[in-house]
């Protein structure tokens, strides 16, 4: 084999791969696309240069098909944020304010990440991020950078980690190196 | 005789000229403070201050609907972009952040952050106070949201922009879509805009609305062809110019549609042009008079004023009428006028008793209908007598309608000619009939309701609580008022107010509440607040204390440091800071200064939980009342306006009897002889009792109006009853014909007027025209029967 057509065969191999994962991951959105309703504890650990160490908050999300997710956090301090479509609602002290999600970057890639994710919408992941899969249907990670100038000054990256149609993990990374990592407790646990 | 002549129409003319100097001049009022009172007790004041100028008297909800949902939000953002650059305007939400304004309203908020948070305390600032604070924060980065606050956190350790931005919060605003307000549905987008003005300037309002209007073309034309998109906006001010419009109209075309009719009646008896000119001369000066007479007394006009000098055509064309007829008889104006003008002159003496007693009353719109009606007889009468004789061609001559006179006279006399004791008995029965009816109904009898004599159309009602309701938290009925004699001091009232309606916002009897110390808190706690600051090598070594038991890196706090030493050595925040931010708006909403006294008002948002938004308003004056916030009152809106209309019919029932009591009187002394006033009062106190049974077996509620219709029944019919009265005797059978048929034209004239009315589409005129039309009617009847003794002819 010459060198040339060595070069050849790894670009079509790699390619080869791509289009591997690419099914992958339409595999996996597919299996999650499945799944209409999904409510499942958190552990979250939040890695913040303005503290010694992490801080940590549990609660619980909850998910309802095709595009309301609620991140009900109970402890250090009870908040509850609840989206529907792109109405975004937090609950604090016994106050509600009704916000828009486009118009909070802090929220939105979070929310977008996980809710589009869960419902296995493809179009909507590509409309917000650029979406890098990588692993396989048993066991995957799908790494979205957005798009948008406005949140990526905030989020640099969301990283979510899952096996089948569970997520297991999503890390918040943002550009000043602060990071969350939370923990989602599989079901049956 | 010129000379003469002279000396009476020149002084005529200038007054005519001076009146219309002045009605020209005059500033005409629509709002509702005809029915406010002139005097009004502390709470009342607060009402009136609430209705003219409070928040609520500034509120335009505007609705875009019609096309899609995205033009519909495209339109909305451009209407909102172009009236936020329009001083008209205090404020114009459209739910869409406006950055600009937002920036500073963020910049002044955080400046000023240890000034404006009621959290500052000299305890706060303490290792131990510290600790909790900095726990807080960790926590709270810790929420969804803490990205958001991440930045804040090396300035602003202890959470205080945030404790401010919680303090200023609004309950739960209406839906989002697109970027803008919709209602529940969709089908809507919604904006709310606030005038600069007062809710009491009309002129004010309807230029607003206008620019409100011209936006939304600007903003349709921008979003280009097909865009078939409508405009929908409701509010006191938009109530306020539509009531105008309507009042307007009606009065105009009923005004003219009445004086065409009388003038037609006019020229068919008299078959004179120039007598039908003539004959409109006293109408003219008085109506002039009494609007020119009202204006100065008052200082302005009410529209209700206004509207009412309709009605003056009916009866002040009789006079012109009583003289024409009259005197037509051996062309003797000299003998009318010893003969007939007494007997005017009283009846038009009795009418000003009868107005007079509206004088006293402490409501504007009762007291200018009062001035209006008597400078208008008043100028009527006179006009009658002394420049109509002046002004008559020689050559003037009016048919003669003594023939239908004589044939009113046989009619009359069939009627009489049945036993007096029948008569009599028929009488009582009707009025027995007529009490029966009025005290069986009496319970229902009287509407107590403002809303009653509100040109609102019900759609229009309607329109207003759909929006209300799709905005939610704007709508602003329920207010706490402080008053105080400082702005300083209604600031403090307004803080303790707070501080125990905080309480209830937790026990969740109100949802929440504005103030405007959460804008700009009294210079008192300001001063408390940065006497509480600590010094720089105090506060470092308080956060290094707290800090050593948690996990915030004390390092990155020194921002926080120099921004608290900053804060205690700055100046403290007045209104003129606030200046540029939408902050500036919210507070001048909720203060009122008002010929020296200061009121704060804290308006009240019923609890989200409940299912009908309602506050149990005795709760939370039990919690001002337990907490001693003495000068803080809860103000019902709805249960005060009502109260203070019920307060007002009472006012004018009972000055209607004052006036009843002056008439008795002034004919007594006139007619020195009891009988003779009982005979001329039946025949009216007959016609006014069936009027009143028949609108209550119409299924009519009474109000104001129809009482001040009674009053000139009393006012009209007393002209024919003492001419009937006068009639035995004095006067030969011939002349007895002429007045009895220049008492039916005139009568014709009255009823033709006040018909009219009872046609309207505006409640007040329409209460007017259906009690003065048949009751004038009845009063003729009755008189022409009960009161003349004249001999009846065989």
């Amino acid at each position: 084999m010459t060198r040339r057509s060595r070069v050849l065969c790894l670009a079509l191999l790699s390619g080869m791969a791509a289009g591997a994962a690419a099914d992958d991951l339409d595999d996996v959105l597919r299996s999650l696309s499945g799944r209409r309703h999904g409510e499942t504890k958190f552990v979250e650990r939040h890695f913040l240069s303005l503290l010694k160490k992490p801080v940590e908050s549990r609660g619980e999300l909850i998910y309802d098909a095709p595009d309301r997710l609620q991140k009900r956090t109970t402890e250090p301090r009870p908040e509850d944020l609840l989206v529907n479509g792109n109405e975004l609602t937090l609950v604090r002290g016994g106050r509600s304010r009704v916000l828009e999600l486009d118009s909070y970057p802090a929220v939105a890639p979070f929310v977008e990440g996980i809710r589009a994710t869960l419902a296995g919408d493809r179009a909507a992941l590509e409309r917000a991020f650029h979406l890098q899969f990588s692993g396989n249907a048993a066991h995957w990670t799908l790494a979205l950078v957005p798009l948008d100038a406005g949140m990526a000054k905030v989020v640099s990256e969301v990283r979510i980690e899952g096996e089948k149609d569970d997520l297991l993990q999503v890390e918040i990374r943002q550009p000043d190196g602060d990071r969350s990592m939370m923990t989602l407790q599989p079901p049956g646990q | 005789m010129t000379g003469r002549r002279a000396r009476i129409i020149a002084p005529w003319l200038i007054g005519v000229a001076a009146a219309v100097w002045v009605v020209a001049g005059a500033h005409y009022l629509t709002d509702m403070s005809a029915f406010l009172p002139a005097k009004p007790t502390e709470l009342q004041s607060l009402l009136v201050d609430q209705l003219r100028d409070g928040p609520a008297s500034r509120l335009i909800m505007i609705a875009v609907e019609g096309g899609g949902a995205e033009s519909r939000a495209q339109v909305s953002g451009e209407m909102a972009r172009r009236l936020r650059g329009d001083a008209e305007f205090s404020s114009v939400d459209n739910g869409a952040p406006a950055d600009a304004e937002r920036d500073r309203d963020r910049d002044f908020l955080f400046r000023h952050r240890y000034l404006l948070s009621d959290d500052v305390a000299a305890e706060r600032f303490t290792a131990a106070g510290l600790r909790a604070a900095l726990q807080e924060t960790i926590g709270n980065l810790a929420a969804p949201t803490g990205l958001m606050m991440k930045e804040l956190v090396p300035h602003d350790p202890t959470g205080e922009m945030l404790h401010i931005i919680d303090g200023l919060a609004r309950t739960r605003g209406p839906r989002m879509l697109n970027g803008v307000w919709v209602a529940g549905d969709g089908s809507r987008a919604l904006l709310v805009a606030r005038t600069a003005a007062p809710g009491s300037d009309t002129d004010a309002q309807e230029h607003a609305l206008q620019a409100i209007r011209g936006a939304f073309r600007a903003a349709v034309g921008a979003a280009g062809p097909g865009a078939a998109l409508r405009l929908r906006m409701s509010g006191p001010g938009v109530f306020a110019v539509a009531a105008r419009d309507k009042i307007k109209r009606a009065a105009t075309r009923l005004s003219i549609a009445s004086s065409l009719l009388v003038i037609g009646v006019l020229a068919t008896v008299y078959r004179s042009a120039a007598a039908v000119l003539l004959g409109l001369l006293p109408v003219a000066t008085g109506a002039l008079c009494g609007i020119a007479a009202v204006a100065l007394g008052f200082g302005a006009v009410h529209g209700i004023t206004l509207g009412f000098g309709v009605t003056l055509i009916g009866e002040s064309v009789d006079y012109s009428i009583y003289f024409f007829i009259q005197s037509r008889r051996r062309g003797a104006v000299r003998s009318w006028q010893q003969q007939f003008w007494p007997t005017v002159r009283l009846g038009m003496l009795t009418s000003v008793c009868g107005f007079a007693s509206l004088l006293p009353s402490g409501f504007p719109g009762l007291a200018q209908l009062g001035v209006y009606s008597i400078s208008g007889l008043v100028a009527a009468a006179a006009v009658t007598r002394f420049v109509l004789p002046q002004l008559l061609p020689r050559a003037l001559e009016v048919r003669d309608v003594a023939p239908l006179g004589a044939w009113l006279g046989l009619q009359r006399d069939r009627l009489r000619r049945a036993a007096p004791g029948l008569r009599a008995g028929v009488a009582c029965a009707l009025a027995l009939g007529a009490i029966a009816i009025l005290v069986a109904q009496r319970s229902t009898l009287w509407n107590h309701e403002l809303s009653r004599l509100s040109p609102i159309s019900a759609e229009d009602l309607r329109t207003d609580a759909a929006l209300r309701s799709d905005l939610g938290g704007a709508d602003v009925l329920d207010v706490v008022v402080v008053s105080g004699s400082s702005l300083e001091a209604v600031l403090q009232g307004a803080e303790r107010a707070g501080t125990a309606l905080r309480a209830s916002v937790d026990a969740g009897v109100i949802g929440d509440f504005d103030s405007p110390a959460a804008y700009l808190p009294s210079l008192a706690a300001q001063r408390a607040r940065r006497d509480a600051l600590p010094a720089r090598t105090v506060l470092g070594a308080a956060l290094h204390d707290a800090d050593s038991g948690l996990d915030l890196d004390e390092s990155r706090l020194a921002p926080f440091i120099e921004d608290v030493d900053a804060a205690r050595r700055g100046a403290l925040v007045t209104r003129d800071d606030l200046r540029g931010t939408t902050l500036a708006a919210g507070f001048d909403a909720l203060i009122v200064h008002r010929s020296g006294r200061w009121s704060a008002m804290l308006p009240l948002h019923a609890p989200a939980a409940a299912a009908a938004p309602s506050i149990d308003l005795a709760r939370v004056a039990a919690a001002l009342a337990a907490a001693r916030v003495t000068d803080a009152r809860v103000l019902d809106m709805k249960a005060q306006t009502d109260a203070l209309y019920s307060g007002y019919l009472q006012d004018a029932i009972r000055l209607s009897l004052y006036g009843l009591a002056l008439i008795v009187l002034l004919l007594l002394a006139a007619l020195r002889s009891p009988a003779r006033v009982a005979r001329v009062l039946a025949p009216l106190g007959l016609a006014v009792l069936m009027v009143a049974a028949g609108l209550a077996l119409g299924g009519r509620q009474l109000n104001l109006l129809h009482l001040v219709g009674m009053l000139l029944i009393v006012a009209v019919g007393s002209n024919y009853a003492l001419f009937f009265d006068a009639e035995p005797g004095a006067h030969d059978r011939a002349t007895r014909s002429l007045t009895l048929a220049s008492l039916a034209i005139a009568n014709l004239a009255t009823v033709i007027g006040f018909g009219l009315l009872s046609f309207s589409q505006v409640p007040v005129l329409e209460a007017l025209g259906e009690t003065v039309a048949p009751g004038a009617f009845l009063a003729l009847l009755f008189a022409a029967l009960m009161t003349s003794r004249a001999p009846v002819d065989a």
